[in-house]
């Protein structure tokens, strides 16, 4: 697991430059673009399991979910901030993308140190330090489980337009 | 307790999440990208409500590549085949101007749109506010969502702005001295002498809300609201709108002297990087943009050539115009506003994003310097990493395209 750690106010452009907003949709389209602006090693070295550390107002600016999207689809295990920026939060609990907003984590880790995350129970461990997080309401854990808000959405849809079950 | 503008609109206290039918959901030329996530229920479904979406073709218009022409193809056979009753194609101008011009933001309205923008109708005291598209993916198909109901800000503003200091002016002021995430997941009221602010300057203002981190910025419907949506054709019956109990809760509230707002701007990379223009005052440009979602109305089109008319922009230097609509770009032909602007050597674009997002019309190169009315000044978001935009009025953008280097729009005499 690699600790990628960035600072303050990292803006949606820099996760995901405008220019591809129109001509990249899909994750393999996304991922070679991935914080370009930000840090042009981050799409060649990321692996399933990665976590990203950051300072405050993390995913500000556009509302584009590419960002999102393709960190997702590069397996990063979580977004550790100071704070999030609402619509990239949103985007990330729709998505099934694991955000936690923990300023002490973040100001504990130094290089080197592991981190191990339990969601469910609110629990971040830094090398050595221990912290806690708010883990989400029920209603959103729920969004989450199903693999996101779209899987959710046509659980539901089946329910409430097949009442019988039929399908 | 009283309760806020968002508690009543959304029917929750402050934290809680609570699910809601928006009365519309607006896409613009991501509808592609959306409606491509969910085919298979579209087809088995449907849309939840045919009047829910209100699709506007603006960003990239007309289309720069076969990519976004077959896009926006798309979007026109899908709008065709569900029935979409609010459609609007290439040309009729930015998402957020259409909407709001066609009548569909009215007091008290929840609306919500897949571009971060969509806070603009907070003008008219909507609930409004940007999501994914995700997001609109399943709003498209369910016609309801849920909603963290947030906490709110209380700006109160007093007096009157002074000459050449417009609400854009304001609304950086106000970004500056709370910062670009003064607002995160918050509501902002805007309370006082808001009379005095034309239903323009007002959407100038709940338009940059996203850009202090908010999730709606709202004002008060009065007679200004009520004369403009006449105006439009919707009747008081129409539309129910929705305040703030006086003994409200907030997290935070400021207080803001109007009178004392000078013309500034907000320099790179940062919407809040916002500065006194004669702080900065001979910086050069290279390119300058009067338009976008922000300031592309009449007013601020009225505002620039009234600077320019009769005068040319600084040789070496270029000056984009761009109204937010066609309607703008018509009243603006009718009052020879359009002449003047080209005649002082604009640009004149077809109403829609172009520039504003890097896509084409306008995409700056490394090492230049772009000022500009829009809301943002992020690296590279006119298309190019090694660009700089600072943001400002349209006054102060039109007396800086006669010098060429950002000047105080009270300066500049007639
Ligand atoms: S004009 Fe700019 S800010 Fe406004 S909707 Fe278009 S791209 Fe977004």
């Amino acid at each position: 697991m690699r600790v990628w750690k960035y600072g303050d106010d990292v803006n949606t452009d820099m996760l995901f430059p405008g220019k591809y907003t129109y001509t990249a949709s899909t994750p393999e389209e996304i991922l070679p673009h991935l914080l370009e602006d930000l840090d042009p090693e981050f799409a060649g070295g990321v692996r399933e399991g990665d976590v990203i550390l950051a300072g405050k107002n993390f995913g500000c600016g556009s509302s584009r979910e590419q960002p999102v999207v393709g960190l997702k689809a590069a397996g990063v295990l979580a977004v550790v901030a100071k704070s999030f920026a609402r619509i990239f939060y949103r985007a990330a609990i729709n998505q099934g993308l694991l955000l936690i907003a923990c300023p002490e984590a973040v100001d504990a880790w130094r290089e080197g140190d592991a981190i191990e995350i339990d969601a469910a129970g609110g629990r971040i461990r830094v090398g050595d330090a221990a912290f806690r997080f708010p883990p989400l309401p029920r209603e959103l854990l729920e969004i989450r489980e199903a693999g996101g808000l779209l899987p959710f959405t046509r659980r539901r849809l089946r329910k409430e337009r097949n009442p019988g079950g039929a399908r | 307790m009283g309760e806020t503008f968002a508690e009543k609109v959304l029917g929750g206290k402050a934290n809680e999440i609570v699910i809601a039918a928006p009365h519309h959901l607006l896409t613009h030329d991501n509808t592609a990208a959306i409606i491509g996530k969910i085919a298979p229920e579209l087809a088995e479904y449907g849309v939840a409500r045919p009047d829910l979406p209100v699709i506007v073709l603006d960003h990239v218009v007309p289309a720069a590549s076969e990519k976004t022409a077959a896009n926006h193809k798309r979007i026109r056979e899908f709008a065709a085949a569900h029935g979409i009753r609010h459609f609007f194609d290439v040309g009729a101008g930015i998402c957020h101007q259409v909407l709001v011009e066609r009548g569909l933001a009215r007091p008290g309205r929840i609306i919500v749109g897949s571009d971060s923008h969509t806070c603009s109708y907070g003008a008219l005291n909507c609930f409004a506010t940007g999501i994914d598209r995700t997001e609109a993916a399943a709003l498209l198909l369910r016609g309801k969502t849920w909603f963290k109901v947030p906490e709110s800000i209380r700006v109160t503003l007093r007096g009157a702005l002074s000459p050449g200091v417009s609400a854009k002016d304001l609304v950086l002021s106000l970004i500056g001295e709370i910062g670009a995430d003064g607002a995160s997941y918050r509501s902002v009221e805007f309370h006082g002498d808001v009379a005095g602010l034309s239903l323009e300057e007002r959407f100038t203002i709940a338009n940059m809300g996203v850009e202090m981190g908010a999730k709606n910025a709202v004002f008060p419907a009065d007679g200004i609201t009520r004369a403009f949506l006449d105006g439009r054709g919707v009747p008081e019956e129409g539309y129910r709108a929705v305040w703030a109990d006086p003994d409200a809760a907030y997290v935070r509230e400021l207080a803001f002297d109007l009178g004392e707002v000078v013309p500034v701007v907000a320099r790179p990379h940062t919407v809040d990087n916002v500065v006194p223009v004669t702080e900065e005052a001979g910086v050069r440009f290279d390119q300058f943009l009067v338009g976008t979602c922000t300031n592309g109305r009449l007013p601020d089109l009225r505002a620039a050539a009234g600077i320019l008319r009769g005068r040319r922009v600084a040789p070496g230097t270029r000056l984009l115009v761009l109204p937010a609509s066609k309607a703008v770009f018509e009243a603006a032909l009718d009052e020879g506003i359009v002449a003047d602007l080209s005649r002082a050597g604009g640009i004149v674009l077809p109403p829609g994003c172009g520039p504003c997002l890097g896509a084409h019309q306008g995409v700056l190169a490394p090492g230049e310097r772009c000022l500009s009315t829009a809301n943002r000044n992020f690296r590279g978001r006119m298309g190019c990493r090694e660009a700089e935009i600072w943001l400002a009025s349209p006054e102060t953008v039109a007396a800086s395209a006669l010098t060429g280097r950002l000047t105080d729009p009270r300066e500049v005499t007639r």
